[in-house]
């Protein structure tokens, strides 16, 4: 994480999915670009959802599938015309398998500047301890 | 199809050698269209960030899907016709012990100049982020704006 800021950005075409189950809206579905990580007591997820409001957004955790799906209402004006456009809007949906046992009580999601941060903690057993030994 | 009118054997099913060329061409238009069209986003962008231009009467309005930028990590300058967005995405420093299993967001420096096709009140231009999309609207200016031309009776 330490010179990630000094190079230059490049455009990221965004990566249309298709949903597990036929939709009943119209429109594309698209995969949101997340970076997951680890530490011996969470597991983190940052997803970059653009123009989803928290109320749009659907965090699912079953059967250790978590499943996040988001609406975006188009910003733009009923009279606006298009001059150009370099990227679509749509819904985002993504799953994701967890391995590791979640806390599911503990789970806490923030949803800043169209960024979603989850934290996912483990429960007590899943915490990996050291134990030291003893010679005697 | 021409070639069809002139060359082919009316009535004469079996023995139409241009039906099948013609059938050829049809397949290549079809797949050409479905590598060209891309409907939403004709123009892929090449500079970051990528922007979608529109209009009204009134304003032109530039859209930036910029997640995770805050206002101050952001310049944008305008004169003329020009307006230039630029400014670095920082993405949060993590624990040192964390261990990635994916890392798909990019952070770094950007920054694109735009032109707008018509003049543009360089004065009254206003920015916005709401939830990770930056929106500018920018006003056109009064020589710019379409005029009604009343018809003299």
């Amino acid at each position: 994480m330490t010179d990630t800021t000094s190079k230059e950005l490049k455009v990221q075409e965004k990566k249309e999915v298709t949903a597990p189950a036929e939709q009943t809206q119209p429109g594309v579905v698209f995969a949101p670009n997340v970076d997951i990580f680890e530490t011996d007591q969470q597991i983190n997820l940052v997803a970059d959802l653009p123009g989803v409001t928290p109320d749009s957004l659907n965090i699912d955790l079953r059967d250790n599938i978590l499943t996040l799906s988001a609406d975006v209402v188009p910003l733009e004006g009923a009279d606006e015309n298009a001059l150009f456009m370099e990227y679509p809007t749509g819904r985002f949906y993504r799953q994701f398998t967890l391995s590791d046992v979640i806390d599911q009580n503990r789970i806490d999601a923030h949803l800043k500047d169209g960024v979603l941060r989850l934290s996912l903690p483990k429960v007590e057993k899943a915490t990996p301890r050291t134990i030291t030994v003893t010679a005697g | 199809m021409f070639n069809t009118r002139l060359f082919g054997v009316p009535g004469f099913g079996s023995f139409q050698p241009f039906d099948e060329l013609s059938r050829m061409r049809r397949q290549m238009d079809r797949l050409m269209d479905a590598f060209w069209d891309k409907p939403a986003f004709s123009l892929g962008a090449s500079v970051f960030p990528a922007i979608n231009l529109t209009e009204d009467e009134n304003n032109f309005y530039v859209r930036a899907e910029l997640p995770g930028i805050q206002a101050g990590d952001m310049d944008i300058t305008a004169a003329g016709k020009n307006v230039t967005i630029s400014g670095e995405r920082k993405l949060a420093a993590e624990d040192a012990s964390a261990k990635y299993h994916r890392r798909e967001r990019e952070g770094g420096r950007f920054s694109r100049a735009l032109t707008m096709p018509k003049d543009i009140d360089a004065d009254r231009i206003e920015a916005r982020m709401s939830n990770g999309i930056l929106t500018l609207r920018l006003p056109k200016a009064e020589s710019a704006k379409p005029r009604r031309i009343a018809i003299g009776g």
